[in-house]
């Protein structure tokens, strides 16, 4: 009986140990709701700097509250949705082109962004924010196709078609969100990646349709755990990622596809309705300051918008010719421009058609009319037999009486 | 008089959170995802996926039946111990529960891969990995191992308040222990089975998670494609029309079921 007792008197004590933690940091902090990309920051693992502590210790007065998304537009529906409060946002180029158009961001008061500076001049001003009022770069990459070169022949490499390719049937990967999807697709038809044309698009639907069975699943951030343990051979995915995960397995390789591919931009912005703004533009100014954005990309891969960053990091990463390919590769790239709500409409219909499209609808339509005819059958027995028995019982009674 | 106020809060939380939620399901079905006019499209489109209603309902209709099959002789037995055990046993159908469903989930992960726990022994001992993960199968086997403390529950409870009194009545007429089954403890289980089967198959039918995990592209199942209009490709408009279809479907479903175990006991009854 003394055992069970200490044993809940344990347990309790176990409970409480959270509220000390909430207790011990609750002198008069502004907590700032940051919303990123999974596995997009560095957290302290494999010896990186821990981006957010490191913050939280120079201003011990802000807590940062971090979220993750894993698509643009996943992170787009919670913010039109509404509901929720985010001080930092950090999407792409056309999403942040987007944002701006629909009038969901802050102008950023760069006054409280002095580490601006250190932004390369080519990154200041970009297309998809021409007066540079709303975002801050944070990285740029590229989609490239990431393969398991212990499976994979290196005879097949080189092109998008490897994503295509049936003798590795079932071990492919594919982008679980319709734009970066429709874009493999497109580059491989040798469309543009902004097309929004109509035979344009369906085009790309029906090839990313005749994929579907040779795909293993459509993901995102599964992309990681997928491809470091083999379980998948072929994806398509960032370049800054594949730099994550060929460290968990060397056997991994990269190539930028030669019929082109995406280069984009991920930008740091603050949406309307953020309760601490002021705050959140220290936390930009912290990430962008070269001493922070060096190591804390040395960690991610991605590509450095800023040469001062590229300092503090280890020459070999920032020399890496896949996180910075030559002239002759970025001219292959073009980035994506935020899409009409008509075309964005159209692509997600047919994506929605492509995920899906079912091959044995056949086999469920012949079940279910056999059932219904099954049903319908049984209850006419059951009538039957029913106003038998009592037809049967009526006689009887009929008889006695 | 005191019982119609003691219900008042329920009937409040209802019309809060189940019926006003219904409407707003209703208003967004009919209107259209831009303008917010009144619309019929997101509902003349379903059609489009009624593939994915039938299979994601077939495949339910197979684990609730597996789960049944499952489920009534474990809690036979367990209903049949020990009280002490019978609590121990009990707990340990419940256990699974306490634990998220997502972690159950994503563990028959980790055990079913290609290069997951079963294969990797299978190939040790030098056999062909087998497919065991993203087919319809593994999808069930989700649907089961998630869903079977529902089914085993009501089965139990139905099952231990059978009087004993009337099982030795009807050896003492005679019947064999088959009949005593057929004749008693099957008819008297009917509505520990019914709700059992209602609480495996609605969730079961309107699941996300699972086919994800555990099934393949082909394998999609309506709880993902509504899952998908909220989350990420903005159209709650069609998401809402779909859930309402599906709303539709479960009710004809579980009518038609209740229709034929109402007949059952009234047959039953009548002999």
């Amino acid at each position: 009986m003394k055992k069970t007792r200490i044993l809940c008197l344990f347990l309790a004590l176990i409970l409480c140990l959270p509220f000390f933690a909430l207790t011990a940091s609750a002198a008069e902090t502004v907590t700032i709701n940051v919303y990123n990309w999974g596995q997009y920051i560095a957290d302290g693992t494999d010896d990186s700097m821990d981006v957010i502590e490191e913050f939280e210790t120079v201003y011990p007065n802000i807590k940062v509250n971090y979220m993750t998304f894993d698509s643009n537009e996943s992170m787009y529906t919670k913010l039109k949705a509404g509901g929720s409060s985010f001080d930092i946002i950090i999407p792409s180029d056309y999403m942040v082109q987007k944002l701006i158009e629909e009038d969901m961001l802050e102008e950023l008061d760069f006054s409280n962004i002095p580490n601006f500076a250190y932004i390369d001049d080519s990154f200041k001003n970009p297309d998809y924010d021409p007066e540079n009022r709303y975002s801050v770069p944070y990285t740029w990459g590229a989609v490239g196709v990431i393969y398991n070169s212990k499976y994979v022949d290196e005879a097949d490499v080189g092109k998008w078609d490897l994503l295509w390719n049936v003798s590795y049937m079932g071990q492919i990967l594919m982008f679980d969100n319709p734009r970066d999807a429709f874009a493999v697709a497109q580059l491989d038809l040798g469309y543009s990646i902004n097309s929004e044309d109509f035979t344009e698009l369906t085009n790309a639907a029906d090839l990313l349709r005749e994929q579907k069975p040779m795909v293993q699943a459509y993901v995102m951030d599964q992309v990681y755990d997928k491809m470091q343990r083999g379980e998948a051979w072929v994806a398509p995915y960032y370049a800054g990622d594949y730099l994550m995960m060929v460290e968990e397995n060397p056997d991994l390789a990269f190539y930028y596809p030669e019929e082109g591919y995406n280069l984009f931009v991920d930008a740091i912005c603050i949406p309307k309705g953020a309760e601490h703004k002021k705050e959140a533009e220290l936390f930009i100014n912290f990430l962008t300051d070269p001493e922070i954005m060096g190591p804390n990309l040395e960690y991610l891969g991605y590509s450095a918008p800023s040469q001062a960053a590229k300092e503090y990091m280890d020459p070999e990463i920032a020399s890496d010719p896949i996180a910075y390919p030559d002239e002759e590769t970025l001219e292959r790239g073009s980035s994506f421009r935020s899409l009409s709500l008509e075309g964005t409409q159209e692509m997600n219909r047919l994506w929605l058609q492509v995920k899906t499209a079912d091959t044995a609808t056949t086999v469920y339509s012949i079940l279910t009319i056999a059932a219904i005819m099954l049903v319908i059958l049984l209850w006419i027995f059951f009538k039957v037999r029913k106003r038998r028995k009592k037809a049967r019982r009526c006689q009887k009674w009929k008889t006695t009486a | 008089m005191k019982s119609k106020w003691l219900s008042g809060p329920y009937i409040l939380w209802m019309a809060l959170f189940t019926l006003i939620p219904l409407g707003v399901v209703f208003y967004y079905a009919f209107t259209d995802s831009v303008t917010g006019a009144f619309t019929l499209d997101n509902l003349a489109n379903i059609g489009n996926y009624l593939p994915i209603f039938l299979r994601s309902i077939w495949l339910s209709i197979f684990a609730t039946v597996i789960c049944l099959l499952i489920a009534y002789p474990v809690a036979y037995y367990i209903a049949h111990c020990k009280p002490g055990t019978q609590r121990f046993l009990q707990m340990m159908v419940m256990l699974p529960m306490c634990m998220s469903f997502l972690l159950r989930t994503l563990a028959w992960v980790a055990l079913l891969e290609d290069t997951g726990i079963i294969n990797n022994l299978i190939s040790a001992i030098g056999l062909e990995p087998l497919p065991l993960i993203r087919n319809n199968g593994a999808v069930i086997l989700g649907m089961v191992y998630n869903y079977l403390p529902y089914m085993i529950l009501p089965l139990y409870t139905v099952i231990m308040k059978i009087d004993p009194r009337l099982i030795e009545a009807a050896q003492d007429l005679g019947c064999n222990s088959r009949q005593v089954f057929s004749k008693v403890i099957l008819p008297l289980s009917v509505p520990g089975i019914v709700s059992g089967i209602t609480m495996v198959f609605v969730p079961a039918v309107s699941t996300f998670y699972i086919s994800q995990k555990l099934g393949s592209p082909g394998t999609i199942l309506i709880g993902d494609v509504i899952e998908s209009q909220f989350k990420s490709a903005y159209n709650p408009n069609l998401g809402a029309a779909m859930s309402l279809v599906l709303m539709i479907l479960i009710f004809v479903c579980v009518g038609i079921m209740n229709r034929f175990t109402n007949d059952e006991e009234e047959s039953m009854v009548t002999l």
